[in-house]
């Protein structure tokens, strides 16, 4: 589970946003929407930076990451050859619902990533989806081609209207009428309360500053409608929508 | 080669105890591996009651080291007994510390009646010390008289061995060491975590949502030293040495310190294999310094 992988490629692909090839032990993947725990060799960057992984096959993961700070500024600066110590994978990933028939991916930001291996699943499964992707501004829009290769229908919007829609994904959704009969979701926690506000039931993924990534220090849990919680690590990240407490 | 120590009713094959709260209740560290290697572990802070715990955020780091506001999660004692242990039991063979928590005397007292009664607990860990939670805690442990009177209230009600974890966040640690061994503490384990904070640069705003948390790691290591050394020069019993332990060095430096066993928290944190590592690593180490006994170093920077 504690493996060393190493960096094929990390390349930026739109505003402070990377994408990096891992070669490495992708056997215990089991479900889209899994992250990684990577160490970031530095004394700044103390603890790992959980990423989710946005793609993978036999032998190398993608992950996509914005920098956002010390770790991911360090993160982007890795080239091809240089090794990285990684847990994973860690948590439970989306479950893919065989009985809907038309069903949804809404991704905002760098949340979008692991929506893509979601899609490709749904893609094989021949199942029937649209996707919504939402973003700050053109200059952040990354993946939508990726998407639309699957051959879904691909919505963007940017809050500011510099690209596609104007407004977030809700916005889009009500006004294009986009019917589903469920989701997907990853990104903000705003869009994804927003979300579970609407009458739609569908799994979100989301994110937490992490302690350990494997269950250890409960520094994430998130408690859940029945009373009880989740660590978003193990149990999560990604939560059924009724069970998340705005 | 001799790496076996004791602390009061515990005989362990080596010095190594993974802290509370770093270790959930071991058997979740069992898939990484066999956890039997483990001089023991102290579980997860338990309380009478089941705790959620704070709000997140309530992770945050900083250099060389963490910060926690947890604030005590637990699924209370009961559920601890009767789940939480009984999964431990299936992967670990030896006896086992119980970290116990509370807000007030009568529910430290409940808590520790109930879980002397399980056969897998070898002795309590009276945490007086936790930071992040708003009655009780900390405010046992940073005042000599409540200290005390805890430690001999608890002393009653338990034949189990009574080690009492102290809190670092105080003005005179020897004060309160003298104070709990006088109320009847068989062992010391010492220190709980630094209260500390962060505040995001972008929002001005505390990074923990508890505003405050306790600081651990590597960064914490010198502070541990100090006050294990200072403790050590003033009781007779046993102290437990923690903070910032990350490799086989720092363990013989915190027996150097005087520490006759030693736990290790925030290293699992970032590596779940860390105690592992380390177990297996002191040989080498021992070789390399010279030491045959383990026992015979405790209290060297004494000497």
């Amino acid at each position: 589970m504690n493996n060393i992988y190493s960096v094929i490629s990390n390349e930026k692909i739109a505003y402070k946003t990377y994408k990096m090839i891992l070669y490495g032990d992708t056997s215990k993947i089991k479900a889209p929407g899994q992250f990684i725990n990577i160490k970031i060799d530095n004394e700044k960057t103390f603890l790992r930076r959980p990423i989710s992984i946005c793609d993978y096959d036999s032998k190398t993961i993608t992950i996509i990451y914005k920098v956002f700070g010390e770790g991911t500024k360090i993160l982007s600066t890795k080239k091809m050859f240089d090794d990285l110590d990684i847990l994973g994978p860690l948590g439970n990933g989306f479950a893919i619902n065989k009985k809907a028939k038309k069903q949804m991916i809404i991704g905002g930001g760098v949340g979008i990533p692991p929506l893509y291996s979601v899609a490709k699943k749904l893609h094989e499964e021949n199942i029937e989806f649209d996707v919504v992707l939402g973003y700050n501004s053109k200059v952040d829009v990354f993946f939508e081609g990726m998407f639309r290769a699957l051959g879904a229908n691909v919505y963007v919007t940017t809050m500011d209207g510099s690209c596609g829609y104007k407004g977030n994904v809700l916005n889009v959704i009500r006004s294009k009428n986009l019917y589903f009969d469920y989701y997907y979701a990853c990104g903000p926690r705003k869009m994804l309360h927003a979300l579970v506000k609407e009458d739609y039931t569908g799994q979100l993924s989301f994110e937490e500053r992490m302690g350990c990534g494997f269950g250890a220090c409960m520094g994430c849990s998130h408690p859940t409608t029945d009373d009880s919680y989740k660590r978003i690590c193990k149990e999560g990240p990604v939560l059924e929508s009724f069970e998340v407490v705005i | 080669m001799k790496l076996n120590v004791e602390l009061p009713g515990m005989k362990l094959d080596n010095p190594i105890i993974p802290a509370s709260g770093t270790f959930g209740f071991g058997y979740e560290f069992s898939e990484f591996y066999d956890i039997n290697i483990l001089g023991t572990l102290s579980f997860k802070g338990t309380t009478l009651e089941e705790r959620f715990g704070n709000k997140t955020p309530r992770i945050a780091e900083s250099t060389s080291g963490m910060l926690n506001a947890i604030g005590l999660q637990n699924p209370g004692v009961d559920a601890v007994i009767s789940n939480e242990l009984v999964k431990l039991k299936k992967v670990f063979n030896k006896k086992v510390i119980a970290n116990i928590g509370g807000s007030y005397e009568e529910d430290y007292i409940e808590a520790v009646k109930r879980i002397s009664k399980s056969d897998i607990v070898g002795a309590i860990e009276l945490n007086i010390s936790c930071p992040n939670v708003k009655e009780g805690g900390l405010l046992f442990g940073t005042n000599k008289e409540s200290a005390a009177k805890l430690t001999r209230l608890i002393r009653e009600v338990t034949d189990l061995p009574l080690y009492v974890k102290l809190s670092p966040n105080v003005t005179n640690i020897k004060e309160i060491a003298l104070a709990v061994e006088e109320a009847g503490a068989d062992a010391i384990s010492m220190i709980n975590t630094l209260v500390g904070m962060r505040i995001d640069l972008k929002t001005g705003k505390p990074v923990l949502a508890n505003t405050y948390g306790g600081f651990s790691g590597p960064a914490i290591k010198p502070v541990a030293l100090k006050m294990v050394h200072e403790v050590y020069s003033v009781v007779n019993i046993p102290i437990i040495g923690m903070g910032g332990i990350m490799n086989a060095y720092d363990v013989i430096e915190m027996m150097y310190a005087g520490a006759s066993a030693v736990q290790v928290g925030t290293a699992n944190l970032i590596d779940p294999y860390a105690c592992k590592k380390i177990i297996e690593d002191l040989p080498r180490v021992m070789k390399e310094l010279n030491i045959n006994d383990l026992k015979e170093i405790v209290g060297r920077a004494h000497l």
